[in-house]
């Protein structure tokens, strides 16, 4: 080492260490999705959730995002597009809602964000007329922002958005709402089809590569607006893979490196591998819908209670290997609308079959139930297996159930039909899974007056003046503590009613290798993959 | 010969309508919105209404199928439901990855198919006919994909020498037949190829069979041909019905198998079809059974010229 050209050989090697060690410790992350095809790709994704998490809330942005930080507290709504929003103090009718747009916020095509461009993303929704309007953006947009009723650029970082009634859950409706470039929509000749090849939204990440139903290539927006946010990771590719045992020999193989919704019966032997089973709880609740017409056994609230208290929920942990969270609930344990609900969700078979004789049934005259069930179904989770189990818990404290099985498609027909439908073959209960990150979705939706199906997804018909009132005073209180408030009484009633057979909620499972580094599980549908490095 | 085959492609016509008819009509009797997958689980009826407009399906069946024809007959599938994009551009895409899974699995399923029926044949009721027949039946009686399974646990998950899923380490977009590419074949490949193998086999062994017990071999025989002579007599009488099932085997080899793309995710026609089904996309569901049921149609008529045209007899008759 002491000639000169030595020293500085083995300068170029330390750094040339160096180097290789910084670039393997971003690495490129490869997830096996269990989509059949890559979502939508323009802004608005289809395929439900995953949609969202992996084309939606990566290359796009809203004006009001997700806090996806944390893994313990619950995930609210942060400020995204928008620096600030809402009611405009001189407004008394209180519809009138002002956003300030973030300065310097830019698509991945160099454009800027305005005011302006934010107009141009809802038009696209809303008004067929337009030149942007895109059918299957719309389709999937449309329905998340019934609210809106007109929206204007007042100047260049100033939206003013007016609802058709005062409406306080707005700014929960616009986290849906993903804005798309207007300058590569008009450079790529004014093209959805050419766009969805190559998108630009404001997002932390950018698609760079993409074959249809095969695989999709993302790389960090290394100029995102939110700095902690801009990827570590070199690349993020997506991975189609809807069959699970394909998906878990793929992990196994090393061919991708993590993996969504890993079958139950697959954990253990998973875990034996080395792999890690991440989880979390996060909005989304396992019922049976319930139905309110006029001669359901349901409309007595001792039958509703007895059959709540008749569902062993550990017993039904057990055979999901672990991968749910018994219900305490309608909204998961934890949750901020959560309250503090005087019926408790326990395993009581002697209490039950008391509360079902005080209503008139027994063992000499069984209470017989007709319930809707699918095989399958996005987010059903394991329904065959579930739902004979709880057969065989109600079938204990004497409630015969008889199910009804259809295909998951046609079962989502018979929600929106609603249960005087003649399609519901005169089915009292409906197991039907979803969504409930938001106060509509979460609450509103399944129980309002005018809600009832098919006008609206009130499955059960179920009407309560006292419910609705509390709904009113949801979308008028403008305060989110005191709206959270609200909000918990809701739940509180949901509960003590015992208005739904409330089982479990699903934990958003994932099997990962240990390669993978530094994601943090929110309690959210949706995640955030830029903290993540490959070891 | 000419006149047969101008007849035969007359014919035709009124297959390739019926199978239009067909194929329209089947995905419109399944349960389930066609608009379904595009639209929220609380899309409003009013919505709803205003998407089925938007593609259509307000409009009388005869009116959908009209409309349809005509644009099938310019070369246009219509567009994806699900993904907007052209299914012509999605079919082409799968037939193409199908065509090259059908390829390698043909070459494995007819050598190895007649290659185990003739030595059945040839050998009757020696142990070399036992285990061939046996080689057969399990072909024929194993459920593919759960072989499939079974390959990818040993071969992918357990020992790790070959790719579980997929078409390519970079996707089917520049597949290439270098070894790169070729390692993601070989277990979808022998999956697809063991049905084939197990008819082929059991059918090339009951002609062989039936041909060395007829007298003209023994007259063949008596005459003092060689065994080599007397074996391509035999492989010219059994090839026209061997041929036969080749072309029905291969048809469904080029069909794609909707169970075992899945297993491996190979995007080929299989996996297309699955993902249109559970989609209930319609125009992709219709655009994929119509290229394949026309494959058929074209292979049928291929397979029929060829009969012919190795036995001249059928053409008269």
């Amino acid at each position: 080492m002491k000639h000169p050209l030595s020293k500085l050989a083995l300068l170029v090697a330390c750094f040339a260490i160096v180097g290789s060690m910084s670039a393997s410790a971003q690495g490129t992350l490869r997830i096996g999705m269990t989509a059949s095809d890559i979502p939508l790709t323009t802004g608005q994704t289809d395929q439900g959730g995953e949609g969202m998490r992996f084309m939606g809330y990566t290359v796009y942005d809203g004006l009001i995002n997700w806090d996806l930080s944390s893994a313990t507290k619950p995930s609210d709504l942060v400020l995204g597009l928008a620096t600030s929003w809402g009611i405009d103090p001189a407004d008394t009718s209180k519809t009138k809602w002002i956003f300030k747009i973030r300065e310097g916020a830019k698509f991945h095509d160099g454009s800027e964000f305005t005011a302006e461009a934010a107009v141009w993303n809802f038009d696209k929704l809303l008004k067929n007329d337009v030149p942007q309007y895109d059918q299957r953006q719309s389709a999937q947009g449309k329905s998340r922002i019934p609210a809106v009723a007109s929206y204007k650029a007042v100047d260049k970082y100033t939206l003013e958005i007016v609802t058709k009634a005062p409406d306080a859950t707005l700014p929960y409706q616009l986290a849906w709402i993903m804005m798309s470039s207007p300058a590569q929509w008009e450079k790529l000749g004014k093209s959805w089809e050419a766009f969805a090849k190559t998108p630009s939204g404001t997002g932390p990440w950018k698609l760079t590569a993409f074959v249809p139903r095969e695989r999709a290539e993302l790389t960090p927006n290394k100029d995102y607006w939110d700095k902690p946010r801009v990827p570590k990771l070199e690349k993020l590719v997506l991975l189609p893979l809807p069959e699970p045992n394909a998906r878990v020999a793929a992990l196994r193989a090393g061919q991708v490196d993590w993996i969504e919704a890993p079958a139950p019966d697959a954990v253990k032997s998973l875990t034996g591998a080395g792999f890690d089973i991440v989880q979390n709880a996060y909005p989304h609740n396992w019922t049976w819908h319930l139905s309110r017409a006029e001669g359901s056994p349901w409309n007595d609230i001792r039958v509703r209670k007895a059959a709540n208290l008749a569902i062993d929920r550990e017993g039904m942990k057990e055979l999901l290997a672990g991968l749910m969270i018994p219900a305490e609930g309608f909204m998961p344990p934890g949750h901020q609308w959560f309250g503090n609900p005087t019926f408790k969700l326990k395993y009581d078979p002697a209490e039950a079959k008391k509360l079902l004789k005080e209503a008139g049934f027994g063992p000499d005259k069984p209470l017989v139930l007709k319930a809707l069930i699918s095989p399958s179904g996005s987010g059903q989770m394991q329904p065959l297996p579930m739902n004979e189990f709880i057969q065989q818990n109600l079938g204990e404290v004497g409630i015969k159930v008889e199910f009804e099985v259809v295909e998951w498609n046609q079962m989502i027909n018979i929600w929106r039909a609603g249960t005087t439908d003649a399609s519901a073959k005169g089915t009292q209960s409906i197991n039907f899974t979803y969504f409930i990150q938001d106060p509509f979705t979460g609450l509103v939706r399944h129980l309002q007056c005018n809600l009832k199906a098919p006008n609206g997804t009130n499955w059960g018909h179920y009407c309560d003046p006292e419910m609705d009132k509390l709904f009113d005073q949801v979308r008028n209180t403008f305060d989110p503590k005191a709206q959270t408030e609200v909000l918990k009484a809701i739940h509180e009633k949901y509960v003590n009613e015992a208005l739904f057979l409330m089982v479990t909620h699903d934990v958003n499972a994932r099997a990962m290798s240990k390669k993978v580094k530094g994601f943090v599980q929110a309690k959210n549908w949706f995640q955030d993959f830029s903290p993540i490095t490959m070891q | 010969m000419l006149l047969y085959t101008l007849k035969r492609i007359l014919y035709v016509t009124p297959v390739a309508l019926g199978v239009s008819v067909i194929v329209f009509l089947l995905v419109h009797i399944a349960p389930g919105d066609p608009l379904t997958s595009i639209m929220p689980i609380d899309a409003t009826a009013e919505q709803q209404a205003e998407m089925r407009a938007a593609y259509g399906f307000d409009k009388p069946l005869a009116v959908q199928y009209g409309i349809w024809l005509w644009k099938v007959l310019h070369a246009d599938l219509g567009n994806s439901i699900a993904t907007g994009r052209p299914v012509l551009a999605d079919v082409s895409r799968a037939v193409g990855n199908s065509l090259i899974l059908a390829s390698v699995s043909t070459l494995i399923g007819f050598t190895f198919g007649t290659f185990f029926g003739f030595v059945a044949g040839y050998f009757q009721n020696s142990p070399l006919d036992k285990i061939a027949s046996l080689l057969s039946v399990i072909g024929v009686s194993v459920p593919h994909y759960w072989l499939g399974m079974v390959l990818v646990i040993i071969f992918s998950a357990q020992l790790g020498w070959l790719p579980p899923t997929g078409a390519g380490p970079d996707g089917s977009g520049n597949w290439r037949p270098d070894p790169e590419h070729l390692r993601y074949l070989i277990l979808p490949a022998i999956t697809m190829s063991v049905i084939p193998m197990g008819i082929i086999s059991r059918t090339v062994r009951a002609l062989v069979a039936d041909i060395l017990a007829q007298e003209f071999i023994q007259a063949l025989r008596a005459k003092g041909l060689s065994e080599w002579g007397v074996f391509k007599h035999v492989v010219t009488n059994a090839a026209p019905t061997a041929l036969a099932v080749m072309g029905l085997q291969l048809g469904y080899l080029l069909g794609g198998s909707v169970l075992v793309e899945t297993v491996f995710a190979w995007p080929g026609t299989g996996f297309l079809l699955n993902a249109a089904i559970f989609q209930r996309d319609l125009p992709l569901l219709q655009g994929t059974i119509l290229v394949l049921a026309m494959f058929f149609v074209f292979l049928n008529l291929l397979v029929d010229v060829l009969q012919t045209a190795l036995d001249p007899r059928i053409q008269r008759s």
